[in-house]
């Protein structure tokens, strides 16, 4: 089965003449070099990666690392330099103008960090855009936009003006602009960061729920690790342009691939991130285990109570197979240091 | 639908270009000239001049019967609408050989239709107040003597000479320049300049020298006394560089259409015979400008009461 | 954050402008550099000046370039009846044109009175609300009152078709402009040449092209106007959301869907701001095309010019304010009247001095409802028709201010003439008479060296290049000592503009009361036709340069109030709380906080007053200003001079070029605007 998105040695370089840069030693350079030597800029450098059907795909960094760039490049609303993206087994970069739009207008749809909605038209229409640019008839897209409103709990709404709505409602009806095409995969670049923190997470319960609901392949892109971690099934971590890790947000703040994603994961809670197969030691030589064992994908802090009133090691199993043991000693550091590696 | 808006309009365009282009004078209204319809006058914006269009207007149209249009321009325009067709007369011109050479001569789109009878007076003036009060000053030898009196913010420490507005013929540098006169000339640039300041002369008893003209309606209102400057001689004025005489008297004129006056209609009969005095146009213009009468008013007043100097106009016949 | 670390630009256009990576201190050095710079370009200028002033030798009366002009000239005239260019090209401009202006005019003659005056009331109602609505109706009546209802109704004709014409072949070009950046780059020195060269240079062969009368107005006028159609309109579509644009692709749409349904209906407050300015703009001109036998209330004004009748001619000019400002009050009200107004949308912008905002009324007249506005439309469009077949006439009792006006005027020009004498000697020795004597007595080829010296400093190499390019070129054209005795009165009245300017426009942004006062004035200064107060100032300050100066401050500073007053305004009211917080007087608020942050509108402010002294330089020259005003006006009036006359009208757009481009600088160089 091939992967829904599968992005192959993507560069985007901005600035003068930017085919010189790939594929030349030009392309080794670090970013600040490259453009004083050049005046291009790589935003996006030799990215790969796949992602599979249903998946919510995260792709974290800091500021001008490069996200936005690599999420427009997708759909070509910014023109790749070099690499090869295919959507649905079909190869996105040789698409005429014609057929990417039909992806655009029925397989990919995006919500974005500033709303993008137009302020001349109403809630409704704003939502039912997508459907108008299709031909479709006023009184069967307004029905579907409907229903996409209903979706996202903005039902009595639709005659308001998007001015008149709130940060968060406003995001909503971008959320519905996207969903009303019913597209195969969402592309979300920062849909949350312009919100505060309480609705923010309203809106990520909301995203978690529609993901249930509708099953759609995401790709999500944030600056926020603690939204990547409840969010993402894996993550990809991006500093000037490189992936420098894609893993799951366990392998991340287990095992950070680098300083960098190390600095990054260095206030996460980790016994809130890590599970046993983290901590987990091989038993001694003859010795005794509790009778229960915990499975190895139990969740650190949900373990502590079993194995700190447990006067024995406790056994760690994947399914049946024994993998390891766990005991106090081994639970205390995951617990109280965010900094220390720990040894897998 | 398409198909059929697309053979539409191509064969508008062929109408259109068939007949080779359309020339300038396409499209707009133009009544033959002379035929009992239009009279097209110019009317250019001095006053006197409306005095002239006003009485002609109004016997062309209470006692031959036309319509008048009259349009307001000024008279380099006025000449460029014999050419297109626009332009049936000009009651007034002053001189213009340049004009009179390009649309006469060389196009043969105008010809002459006579003097109108009033003279025009071109020359440098004082407010009387100061020929009072200085004699000798209306000689132009004296001038350099009183230097001192006309120097203004824009004379540059000489005496200032106020021109006259563009439109009008000067030789005033040259004059200025040849007489050896300690003066600069400022250019107006508009005739209400110079009457503003003539008027502001007489009123806060502020010396002015400027260029000058009658007939104008301001002789009605207030006094000025003419500089004498070294008399006109036949030629004097040939180059303008060296011009050191004064300016001659000029014989105002009419100017007509070539078509219209060879349609020999009686209104161009009327405009031929059309001829008065500075008196009879300066009472009319004072009807105009100080007793705020409407031209048609002003006209009919004067031609009730100077039946005696119209009746030749009208044409035998008509 | 480290110096080190400033990230590099990205230009509107998508240029990186990368960020030198220099540390604090050699960026000090530069600063300091940068002073001694300007020190020993000034000792330069200076001493270069005391080595090689000239005695200013007097422009001659025949440079090649008028022999170019007039020969140019020469061959449009021969030419007209047989090249094909006029054939098919100008002639059956005239023939569209002359339609559109007999369409318009059997319209507005076909209402009659009472049909049009109620028509006005109904347009003002739907665009604009019921409060305009009034305003419209007791403005139409007006000109019935002032017995001048005829040539109102003519002059509304020839605005209406000019404005027209303006939208139809301004607003796509603005768009193009807008999305194809050569187009733009293009346009811009055409649209200078249009907007600043004065008619009075080309209104002579224009009806040779084009005939006396109505389709060579309208021409004329259009020229004139369309610039500020185009400019506000490009500026409304580079403005509208990229992020909405980008959202609205990324659904899918083609590009002229994205035209359609999102940059036109995102543009449209800003286009239709573009028409207002048309609107005002063309009103200004319809007054000169009088000239060309032009019907409606030129002919009024220029007649009582004639007759130096100021008070006749003030009645005219108060049709066209009350025209200006009913038209003025539909278009504003209509740009507010949208569902939804981002506030990007009011700020003042390049192109137009007279943005208003004003968010109140357009939440209610919104909450009125859709549905319901076309049933008051459908109401008035009955009332409308059923008025304009009752046989109401305009014979209406006749208001006139002439006598009053002429009265108070005489009054004036008697007793205040010493003190307004006295107060042009100043001015013209204390500050005209040296300027101008340094600038003429500069040889040409200096100042060219010094434009492009400082311009270098100020506003960047490209912008000096052309600069100095523009003062060559006036060197070129034979008008050098001309255009430095315009340039001198032109300076000196820029000064004093944005002097007065910027005081009344701190009041008014500080005092409500002030602003509501100041703005009538402000709309009667920026419409009344300056032939009106041509002859008051006539009267008290002579023929002279400064009364040129007068014309041009009373022309030029109602903008220039206005920007200031919108600038301070936009300062916004949290940064104007934490001053207050940290306890600035007000004084210090203003100097500390409100002055620099709204550098913008002043520099815009600036430009604007820039533009519009210049428009008033011909003015000048019907004035006793003389100079490169004077050569446009004798170019009109006589043939030969014609060639002279145009190559002065060329210097006075290049001057605008010059002092637009040295000025430019400000915009970029530092800080946000
Ligand atoms: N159109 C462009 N032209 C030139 N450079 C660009 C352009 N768009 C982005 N860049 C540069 O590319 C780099 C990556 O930008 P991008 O917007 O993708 O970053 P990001 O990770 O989304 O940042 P943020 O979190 O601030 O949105 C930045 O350095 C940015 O300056
Ligand atoms: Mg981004």
């Amino acid at each position: 089965m091939t992967s829904t998105i599968t992005v192959e040695h993507l560069w985007k370089v901005f600035g003068p003449k930017p085919e010189r840069v790939v594929g030349t030693e030009l392309a080794d350079l670090p970013r600040a070099e490259l453009r004083a030597r050049t005046g291009c800029l790589a935003a996006v450098r030799d990215v790969s990666f796949a992602v599979e059907a249903g998946e919510v795909f995260v792709v974290m960094g800091l500021s001008g690392s490069g996200k936005s760039t690599l999420v427009r490049c997708l759909t070509r609303l910014i023109e790749p330099t070099s690499g090869e993206i295919s959507i649905d087994g079909e190869a996105v970069r040789a698409m005429n103008a014609r057929r990417l739009r039909d992806l655009r207008r029925h397989r990919v749809a995006m919500v974005f960090q500033h709303f993008g909605l137009l302020p001349h038209r109403s809630v409704l229409d704003n939502v039912a855009y997508g459907l108008e640019i299709q031909g479709l008839g006023r009184a069967e897209r307004h029905r579907r936009a409907g229903e996409m409103l209903t979706l996202v709990g903005l039902d009595g709404h639709e005659n308001q003006y998007p001015e008149q709505l709130s940060g968060g409602m406003q995001q909503r009806v971008g959320l519905a602009r996207a969903l009303a095409i019913d597209p195969a995969v969402l592309l979300f670049d920062e849909p949350f960061s312009a919100l505060d923190p309480l609705i923010r997470r309203d809106m990520q319960t909301e995203v978690r729920r529609l993901h249930a609901e509708v099953g759609k392949t995401l790709v999500f892109i944030t600056h926020d690790l603690a939204e990547a971690l409840t969010l993402g099934d894996r993550i990809a971590v991006l500093r000037d342009g490189d992936v420098v890790q894609i893993g799951t947000p366990e392998d991340l703040v287990g095992a950070p691939a680098d300083d960098y994603v190390a600095d990054f994961v260095r206030d996460v809670p980790r016994s809130d991130v890590l599970t046993l197969r983290w901590i987990m030691r091989d038993p001694l030589d003859g010795e005794t285990c509790e009778d229960q064992p915990l499975p190895a994908t139990t969740v650190i802090r949900d373990a502590v109570p079993r194995i700190l009133r447990a006067k024995l090691p406790v056994q760690v199993v994947d399914g049946d197979r024994p993998v390891g043991v766990v005991d106090a000693d081994r639970l205390l550091p995951a617990l109280i240091s965010h900094h220390r590696q720990v040894p897998a | 639908m398409m198909r059929l808006r697309t053979v539409a309009s191509a064969a508008l365009i062929l109408s259109l270009t068939a007949c080779g282009g359309a020339t300038s004078g396409a499209g707009e209204s133009t009544p033959s000239a002379g035929a009992k319809g239009t009279v097209k006058l110019a009317v250019n914006p001095w006053v006197g001049y409306e005095s002239d269009a006003a009485v002609v207007g109004y016997l062309l149209e209470k006692k031959l019967g036309y319509t008048v249009e009259k349009k307001e321009l000024k008279e380099e325009i006025s000449w460029q609408g014999f050419e297109t067709g626009e332009v049936d007369a000009i009651l007034e011109n002053w001189g213009h050989a340049d004009l009179k050479k390009t649309y006469i001569e060389q196009k043969k789109v105008a010809v002459e239709a006579g003097s109108t009878g009033n003279t025009g007076v071109i020359g440098w003036y004082v407010p009387q107040w100061m020929a009072d009060q200085y004699p000798d000053i209306t000689d132009y030898k004296n001038l350099n003597k009183y230097a001192g009196l006309f120097k203004t913010s824009e004379s540059k420490g000489k005496g200032q000479l106020l021109g006259g507005d563009p439109s009008y013929v000067t030789n005033d540098v040259a004059l200025i320049n040849n007489l050896k006169l300690d003066y600069t000339v400022v250019f107006s640039g508009s005739e209400a300049a110079i009457i503003k300041a003539a008027q502001q002369a007489g009123a806060q008893k502020k010396p002015l020298l400027f260029y000058f003209y009658e007939p104008q309606w301001l002789f009605a209102q207030e006094k000025f006394a003419r500089i004498k400057l070294p008399p006109y001689t036949a030629g004097c004025d040939a180059d303008p560089k060296k011009v050191a005489c004064d300016y001659p008297d000029y014989d105002l004129d009419k100017i007509v259409s070539k078509k219209f006056a060879d349609a020999n209609s009686t209104a161009y009969q009327l405009i031929k015979n059309f001829k008065w005095t500075n008196d009879d146009q300066n009472l009319v213009s004072d009807y105009l400008t100080n007793q705020g009468m409407s031209a048609d008013q002003a006209a009919e007043k004067w031609v009730n009461e100077h039946e005696a100097t119209w009746k030749p106009w009208i044409p035998a016949g008509s | 954050m480290t110096a080190t670390a400033t990230p590099p630009t990205i230009q509107p256009d998508g240029r990186v402008v990368a960020v030198a990576g220099e540390g604090a201190a050699p960026w000090r050095r530069g600063l300091t550099r940068r002073r001694v710079l300007w020190v020993v370009l000034i000792a330069a200028t200076v001493g270069a000046y005391l080595g090689f002033r000239t005695g200013g030798a007097a422009d001659s009366d025949d440079a090649a370039a008028f022999r170019f002009f007039t020969d140019v000239r020469n061959w449009v005239d021969e030419n007209r009846d047989t090249s094909p260019l006029f054939l098919y090209g100008f002639n059956y401009l005239r023939l569209g044109v002359r339609l559109l202006v007999d369409a318009v005019q059997a319209g507005l003659y076909g209402l009659g009175f009472a049909g049009l005056v109620a028509a006005a009331g109904a347009v003002a109602l739907v665009l604009a609300g019921w409060r305009t609505a009034l305003v419209a109706v007791g403005g139409f009546l007006a000109f019935g009152f002032l017995g001048l209802w005829a040539e109102s109704v003519d002059t509304l004709v020839l605005t209406t078709s000019a404005v027209l014409l303006a939208v139809v072949i301004g607003v796509p070009i603005g768009v193009l402009a807008a999305r194809v950046n050569w187009v733009s780059a293009i346009l811009r020195p055409v649209l200078d040449v249009m907007q600043i060269m004065p008619t009075f240079a080309y209104l002579a062969p224009m009806t040779l092209l084009f005939l006396i009368g109505e389709p060579a107005a309208v021409i004329a006028t259009l020229i004139y106007a369309v610039p500020a159609t185009i400019r506000i309109t490009e500026l409304g579509i580079r403005e509208v959301s990229p992020t909405t644009v980008e959202a609205a692709t990324a659904l899918g749409s083609t590009s002229r869907q994205l035209l359609t349904k999102v940059r036109l209906p995102m543009a449209r407050p800003t286009i239709v701001l573009a028409v207002n300015q048309t609107i005002m703009m063309a009103l200004s001109m319809v007054v000169i095309t009088a000239l060309i036998d032009a019907p409606g209330l030129g002919q009024n004004i220029i007649r009582a010019l004639e007759r130096v009748n100021v008070g006749a001619a003030f009645d005219a000019g108060l049709a066209i304010v009350i025209m200006a400002v009913v038209l003025d009050r539909i278009t504003t009200g209509a740009a507010r009247r949208r569902p939804a107004a981002p506030a990007r949308h009011q700020r003042p912008t390049a192109a137009n001095g007279v943005e208003r905002v004003g968010a109140g009324r357009r939440d209610r007249w919104r909450a009125a409802g859709g549905r319901n506005r076309w049933a008051v439309a459908a109401g008035t469009l009955v009332v409308v028709v059923v008025l304009a077949v009752l046989p109401i006439s305009e014979d209406l009792p006749h208001f006139s201010f002439a006598v009053p006006v002429n009265e108070l005027t005489g009054w004036i020009e008697l007793h205040w003439y010493d003190g307004t004498e006295w107060v042009k000697n100043v001015v013209s020795a204390g500050l005209l008479d040296p300027l101008e004597g340094v600038l003429t007595s500069t040889p040409w080829w200096l100042f060219v060296l010094v434009v492009a010296g400082f311009g270098t400093m100020a506003s960047g190499v490209r912008a000096a290049v052309i600069a100095a390019l523009a003062a060559a070129g006036i060197a070129g054209l034979g008008l050098w000592q001309h255009a430095m005795q315009t340039l001198a009165t032109v300076l000196v009245t820029i000064v004093l503009t944005m002097a007065v300017g910027i005081v009344l426009g701190v009041w008014s942004a500080r005092h409500d009361w002030f602003a509501a006062g100041l703005r009538p004035v402000l709309d009667a200064a920026q419409t009344m036709p300056s032939f009106v107060y041509l002859l008051p100032a006539l009267a008290l300050f002579g023929a002279s340069r400064f009364t040129a100066i007068v014309a041009g401050f009373v022309y030029a500073f109602p903008p220039v109030v206005r920007l200031v007053d919108r600038g301070l305004r936009d300062v916004p009211a949290a940064v104007v709380e934490a001053a207050v917080s940290a306890g600035s007087t007000p004084r210090q608020l203003l100097w500390k906080v409100q002055l620099p942050m709204a550098r913008g509108g002043l520099l815009l402010a600036a430009n604007q007053g820039i533009v519009m002294v210049l428009a008033m330089v011909v003015l000048g020259g019907l004035v006793g200003a003389g100079a490169l005003g004077y050569d446009v006006v004798a170019g009109f009036s006589q043939r030969e001079d014609f060639g002279k006359g145009l190559a002065a009208g060329f210097a006075i757009v290049l001057l605008g070029i010059l002092l637009d481009r040295l000025t430019q600088g400000f915009h970029h160089a530092k800080g946000p605007r």
